[in-house]
C-alpha cells in the first residue's frame, strides 16, 4: 500500500514537472498555427521586409517595427550596459559596508517597479525633457532608449555582480601583490574573469528590452515608419501588437499574431545564445 | 578619516588612471541610485496629495476614477494565479530536486523549457492567453483567463526558487529521516519541505510582485472592466491595467499619480517582505 502511494506521488510530481514543457509546446502551437498562415498569405519577404504597415490598405510590412525594436534595444544597451556593469563593480568591490544593504534593496526594488509606472514616469518627465532639449514631440527612439536603459539596469547589475563576486579572490590578490592599485586589479584581473557572466547579464538585458511593451508604448510615439533619426518616433514589435490587437479582425489580426511569431523567434534565439554561453562556461 | 583620504590621494596622484576608474565606478552607482530615488520621490510627491477618499470608493465612475475595484481585482487575480501556480511549481521543483537523476535527458529538457518560459515577454503570454484561454477554451475575457495566463508566467520563478530552497536543505536531514525508517514521501513532506519554506515563500512573494506589476499580459486576457468582479468569468482590470487605462485618457493625470503611489507602495511592501523572509533564513536572496 505504502509502495503504491509513493509511486503515485512520484508520478504526480513528474507530471507537474512536465507542465512547463506542455506550456512551451502550447505557446508554440497556438502562436504558429495562428500566425504562420497569415505570414504565408502576405508572403514572408513582403511581411518581413515590407516597409509599409497600412492594415486599411492590406499592406502588412513589419520591417519598420523590426528596425524599431533593434534601434530601441541598441539604445537601451548603450545606456544600460556601461552604467550597469560599473554599478555592479561598485557593489562588489567599492561599496562601503553600511550602504551595501540599502543599495541591494534598491536594486531589487528597481526590478520590481511595474513597467506602467516606468512608462508613466517617462511620459511625465522624460518626454517633456526631450521635447525641450531636441524639439519635436519628445516621443522618440532616444526617449524609449533612455527609459529602457533604466529598466534593464537591475537585471544587468544583479547578474553581473553575482558573477564578479564568483571570481576567486586569489585573482585580485595576485594583482595587488604585483603592485597594481585596487582599481587596476579589479578592472584588469577580476572583470576579464567574470566576462561570461557579465555577457549573459547583457543578453538577459537584451531579452528584457526587446520584450518590454507598456513602457515603450507610452514614450515611443508609435509611428509605424522607419525612424529617420534618434529624435523621431518609433514603433516596436511589441507595441505594434498591443496598439492594434484590440480592434483588429481577420488578416490584420493574424498579421499581428505573425508579429508575435517574429518576436517569439527573436526571443528564442536570444535564449539559445544564452544557454550556449552558459554551456561554454561549464 | 582625513589621514586615510590624504593617503589615498597621494596614491591616486601617481596613478591618474586608477583615479579615473574609481570616479567612473562611483558615478555609475550614483546615476543608478539617483534615477531610482528620483522616480520614487517624484511620484510620491506628486501623488500623495491626490490620494483622496473618493479614489477609494467601492464603485468606479468616470467622475471619481476610483482605484479600489482594481485593487480588489488585483487581490483576486493574485490569489487565483497563486492557487494554480504554487502547487504545480512546488511539486515540479520537488521532482527536479528530489527525484530526478542527474544527466537525465528529460530533466534537461524541463530545465530548458523553464528557462525559455522565464524569457518570454509578457505580451506574448497575453497573446497566447487570448488565443488559448479566452478563445480556444472559451473562458472569455475574464478573471480566470488572466489568472491562468499569469500562473504560467510565474511558474518558472516558483520552480526555480523552490528548487534552490530544496537544494539548500542539507542532505544529512534526509539521511536522518531515512535512517529512522521514513519513506521518501514522508521525508519530503515532513522534513525537507518545512525547512525550505522560507525560501519558497520568498519566491512566492516575488511572484506576487510580478502579478501586481503585470499589465501587457492582462489587457487581452482579463480585459479592462473597472468593476469588482462578480464571478470568475467576469472581466476585471487590475491596478496596473487601471493605471495604464487612465494614463492614456489624459484627463486623470492626478489620479494616475495617486494610483502610481499605491502601486509603488505595494511593490515596496512586497520587496521588503521578501527581503525580510530571505534574511530570516540567512541564505542569499534569489537573483531575479
Amino acid at each position: 500500500m505504502k509502495h503504491i502511494k509513493e509511486t503515485i506521488m512520484k508520478f504526480l510530481f513528474f507530471l507537474t514537472a512536465c507542465v512547463s514543457i506542455a506550456a512551451v509546446i502550447l505557446i508554440c502551437i497556438f502562436l504558429f498555427t495562428n500566425g504562420v498562415p497569415a505570414i504565408k498569405e502576405i508572403g514572408i519577404f513582403k511581411f518581413l521586409l515590407g516597409t509599409t504597415w497600412k492594415p486599411a490598405n492590406n499592406l502588412y510590412g513589419i520591417f519598420p517595427m523590426i528596425i524599431g525594436s533593434l534601434y530601441v534595444t541598441a539604445g537601451a544597451l548603450f545606456i544600460g550596459v556601461p552604467i550597469g556593469i560599473l554599478t555592479a563593480v561598485f557593489m562588489a568591490h567599492f561599496c562601503p559596508k553600511p550602504i551595501y544593504k540599502p543599495m541591494k534593496f534598491a536594486i531589487h526594488l528597481m526590478a520590481g517597479i511595474p513597467s506602467v509606472v516606468y512608462g508613466f514616469f517617462g511620459l511625465v518627465i522624460l518626454v517633456p525633457f526631450m521635447r525641450e532639449m531636441f524639439g519635436g514631440r519628445g516621443m522618440s527612439v532616444l526617449t524609449a532608449s533612455v527609459l529602457l536603459g533604466l529598466m534593464i539596469l537591475p537585471t544587468i547589475i544583479s547578474i553581473s555582480e553575482a558573477s564578479i563576486r564568483a571570481v576567486p579572490k586569489s585573482y585580485y590578490e595576485g594583482g595587488i601583490a604585483l603592485g597594481a592599485s585596487h582599481e587596476r586589479s579589479v578592472f584588469l584581473t577580476i572583470l576579464p574573469a567574470a566576462k561570461s557572466g557579465i555577457f549573459s547579464s547583457v543578453v538577459l538585458g537584451i531579452g528584457r528590452a526587446v520584450g518590454e511593451t507598456m513602457a515603450v508604448m507610452m514614450v515611443a510615439g508609435n509611428q509605424a515608419v522607419i525612424p529617420e533619426s534618434i529624435t523621431s518616433g518609433v514603433r516596436t514589435l511589441t507595441t505594434n501588437i498591443v496598439l492594434e490587437m484590440g480592434y483588429s479582425t481577420d488578416l490584420h489580426r493574424e498579421a499581428l499574431i505573425g508579429t508575435a511569431v517574429v518576436l517569439f523567434v527573436f526571443i528564442l534565439m536570444i535564449n539559445l545564445s544564452l544557454s550556449l554561453v552558459k554551456r561554454k562556461v561549464k | 578619516m582625513v589621514k586615510i583620504l590624504s593617503k589615498k590621494w597621494r596614491r591616486y596622484k601617481h596613478d591618474p588612471k586608477s583615479l579615473l576608474l574609481f570616479l567612473l565606478v562611483c558615478l555609475a552607482a550614483c546615476i543608478t541610485m539617483i534615477a531610482l530615488l528620483f522616480i520614487i520621490v517624484y511620484i510620491l510627491i506628486k501623488g500623495i496629495p491626490h490620494l483622496t477618499p473618493e479614489l477609494f470608493d467601492i464603485k468606479y465612475t468616470s467622475k471619481n476614477v476610483s482605484l479600489l475595484p482594481a485593487l480588489i481585482n488585483t487581490l483576486f487575480i493574485t490569489v487565483l494565479s497563486l492557487f494554480f501556480a504554487v502547487p504545480v511549481g512546488i511539486s515540479a521543483a520537488i521532482y527536479l530536486a528530489e527525484y530526478a537523476q542527474r544527466g537525465n535527458k528529460l530533466v534537461h529538457i524541463i530545465g530548458l523549457t523553464t528557462e525559455t518560459l522565464s524569457g518570454i515577454p509578457s505580451i506574448i503570454y497575453g497573446l497566447f492567453g487570448s488565443l488559448f484561454f479566452v478563445k480556444y477554451l472559451g473562458f472569455g475575457l475574464s478573471l480566470l483567463s488572466g489568472a491562468c495566463t499569469l500562473s504560467i508566467m510565474i511558474l518558472p520563478l516558483i520552480i526555480r526558487t523552490t528548487q534552490e530552497a530544496l537544494k539548500n536543505v542539507p542532505d544529512s536531514y534526509r539521511e536522518g529521516s531515512f535512517g529512522l525508517g521514513a519513506g521518501k514521501l514522508r521525508t519530503i513532506f515532513s522534513i525537507v519541505l518545512p525547512c525550505a519554506i522560507p525560501g519558497i515563500l520568498s519566491g512566492v512573494i516575488l511572484g506576487i510582485g510580478r502579478i501586481v506589476g503585470e499589465s501587457a499580459a492582462l489587457i487581452f486576457t482579463a480585459g479592462t472592466v473597472a468593476e469588482v468582479v462578480s464571478n470568475m468569468f467576469s472581466s476585471a482590470r487590475t491596478l496596473s491595467v487601471h493605471m495604464y487605462a487612465i494614463s492614456g485618457e489624459g484627463l486623470y493625470i492626478n489620479q494616475t499619480y495617486a494610483t502610481a503611489v499605491v502601486l509603488l507602495i505595494v511593490v515596496i511592501l512586497i520587496n521588503a517582505l521578501s527581503n525580510f523572509i530571505a534574511k530570516k533564513i540567512g541564505g542569499g536572496k534569489v537573483e531575479i
